[in-house]
């Protein structure tokens, strides 16, 4: 029996040290890849990103998502490189059958990696929380109890979730309410959110203002509108049949021209205002505190005027 | 048990299986009251005047829900009363709305819904007397309201007296028949406001919680087509 012929020649991914050196290749095209993709999504793509700079909220959300952006792509861009230079060079050629050579671990590569990992996350980590923290940070719906209040004077806006509609109650002036968003620029505005009802959320797109519109609770968020212009609100939260209509357009205009509509509006009416509930920062929905006396008194709703007398077993 | 019985077994499950989610397909998704046309012979855009009459009602005696409230719609043909609150209405029209209230009140929850808006003169006329707001909280007088938001369109429905809704006194059996001496007192809301130019499908609601025995008021009645809420599909 004949012995078998050996290889007449070497496999191309048995180079050894004497071959090319694939970190320094992948580098150099990487690293001009990377540089261009950051500078794309800096200078192209984030003045596009949503929800835009209309607000000071708007425009921190817009940066925060721009820089965690340029930190993701050229991790996004090594991924996608070395899966296309592995594909390249290292892929078997035609009647290849041979093994490709062991691995034995690279402590240089593992360290490199972990390094590098950490410190993108703990930087994201730190970004993240000092943004959220910042009061014009891109986390607007600070909550019940603000931990940054924006100094100086705000224009208090309530906004009041009821199914299937968004009122708007202006307590600077006289409390009228409204189913009109209508905003001052270069004021900070503090919105007041609650709801009558089940749970909203009111978003307020442009501005890159959410925040959730619950019943009893009286739900904080801050902005500051640099540019007139539409805004587009919309509840976020799933709240019935209706919900998907549940939206309107509201409008940014100069403090004067604010002001100007505003004491209009207070005017045009007062009338209705006074049918209203004093201004709170929440409304019990289950009592009707105005209620006339006789309605009580006849049996007409429950003793404390509330919606269906206690014996009726609805009460919604 | 064998193969080919337990083969079979998993065929019958899965074809019934199918079957219901066909049936919960059909019934509830697919399945709508008419649509009364009040658009056939009219041009649109031209403001041609349309009278649309609606009835609102303690009850739907007529459907598989008799305690919820309703709104009726009459056809504009047969004078018939239809159970649905499906209708259609040319584009750039003037609507005079007549709408029967037979219900008695339930408070709104934000009084603010008892302002009028949206029609000619932001006025309602109960039994022929103008109103621009009915205050629900100060007595017994809204039982309901008639709004397309999308328009900003809010009518305040006035309740025939001092009767809560669901109680008795209350028209016993709907559809309730305006004018019947016999029938328990009502009122008759009428209002005039302008269709959109814009074709398209505007949904309409009531803003009471008279959804009784749902969360907050609104869901049952409130919330199912053919009962307090429905479209106006406006047409070229």
């Amino acid at each position: 029996m004949a012995a078998e012929a050996p290889p007449t020649s070497t496999p191309q991914h048995a180079a050894g040290p004497s071959g090319p050196n694939h970190g320094l290749r992948i580098f150099l095209i990487w690293l001009p890849v990377a540089i261009a993709a950051d500078l794309i999504i800096w200078l192209v793509w984030k003045p596009h990103m949503p929800p835009g700079d209309m607000s000071v909220t708007a425009s921190n959300q817009q940066f925060d998502t721009a820089v965690l952006a340029v930190v993701a792509a050229p991790v996004m861009a090594f991924v996608l490189l070395y899966f296309a230079y592995s594909l390249v060079v290292w892929r078997a050629r035609p009647e290849d059958d041979t093994d490709g050579p062991a691995i034995h671990g690279n402590t240089r590569i593992q360290a490199t990696w972990i390094t590098v990992s950490s410190v993108i996350v703990l930087a994201a980590f730190v970004f993240g929380t000092v943004e959220l923290y910042s009061s014009n940070g891109a986390g607007s719906g600070q909550g019940q109890s603000p931990i940054q209040v924006p100094a100086g004077p705000k224009l208090q806006v309530q906004v009041i979730g009821q199914q299937w509609k968004f009122t708007y109650r202006y307590p600077q002036f006289g409390g009228f309410e409204t189913t009109d968003l209508v905003l001052p620029t270069n004021t900070w505005i503090q919105f007041n959110v609650t709801s009558i009802d089940v749970i909203h959320s009111f978003w307020a797109y442009q501005l890159g203002v959410k925040a959730d519109a619950n019943p009893g609770v009286n739900n904080v968020a801050f902005t500051k509108i640099s540019n007139t212009g539409t805004i587009t609100v919309r509840c976020a939260e799933l709240c019935g049949l209706w919900h998907g209509a549940m939206f309107d357009y509201g409008q940014a205009m100069t403090p004067g021209a604010f002001t100007t509509w505003a004491r209009a509006t207070e005017v045009r009416l007062a009338s209705v205002t006074k049918q209203l509930p004093p201004y709170a920062l929440t409304y019990d929905p289950t009592v009707v505190a105005q209620m006339s006396k006789a309605m009580v008194a006849a049996g007409l709703t429950g003793a404390p005027g509330l919606y269906y007398p206690p014996q009726d077993i609805y009460q919604p | 048990m064998s193969l080919p019985a337990r083969i079979s077994l998993l065929v019958v499950a899965f074809l019934g299986v199918v079957a219901i989610g066909v049936f919960v397909v059909v019934h509830y998704f697919l399945v709508n009251p008419p649509v009364i046309d009040y658009s056939s012979g009219v041009t649109a855009d031209t403001g041609a005047v349309v009278h649309v009459v609606m009835q609102e009602d303690p009850q739907n005696t007529v459907s598989t829900h008799p305690d919820w409230v309703s709104y009726f719609i009459q056809n504009p043909q047969t004078k018939a009363w239809v159970h649905t609150t499906l209708f259609s209405v040319p584009a750039g029209s003037q609507i005079d709305m007549t709408i029967y209230g037979f219900d008695g009140c339930t408070p709104l929850r934000n009084n603010y819904w008892g302002k009028v808006t949206g029609t000619v003169g932001n006025i309602v006329r109960v039994n022929g007397k103008p109103y621009s707001f009915i205050n629900s909280w100060s007595g017994c007088n809204v039982g309901h309201t008639f709004s397309i938001p999308s328009i900003n369109l809010n009518v305040p429905m006035a309740t025939p007296g001092l009767i809560q809704s669901n109680k008795p006194g209350l028209c016993p059996s709907s559809p309730c028949l305006p004018g019947d001496p016999k029938q328990v007192p009502y009122r008759v809301m009428q209002f005039t406001f302008m269709t959109p130019k814009a074709t398209g499908t505007y949904f309409w609601q009531c803003r009471v919680p008279c959804g009784g025995g749902f969360l907050t008021g609104f869901g049952g009645p409130m919330s199912t087509i053919g009962f307090m809420t429905g479209n106006m599909t406006v047409v070229s």
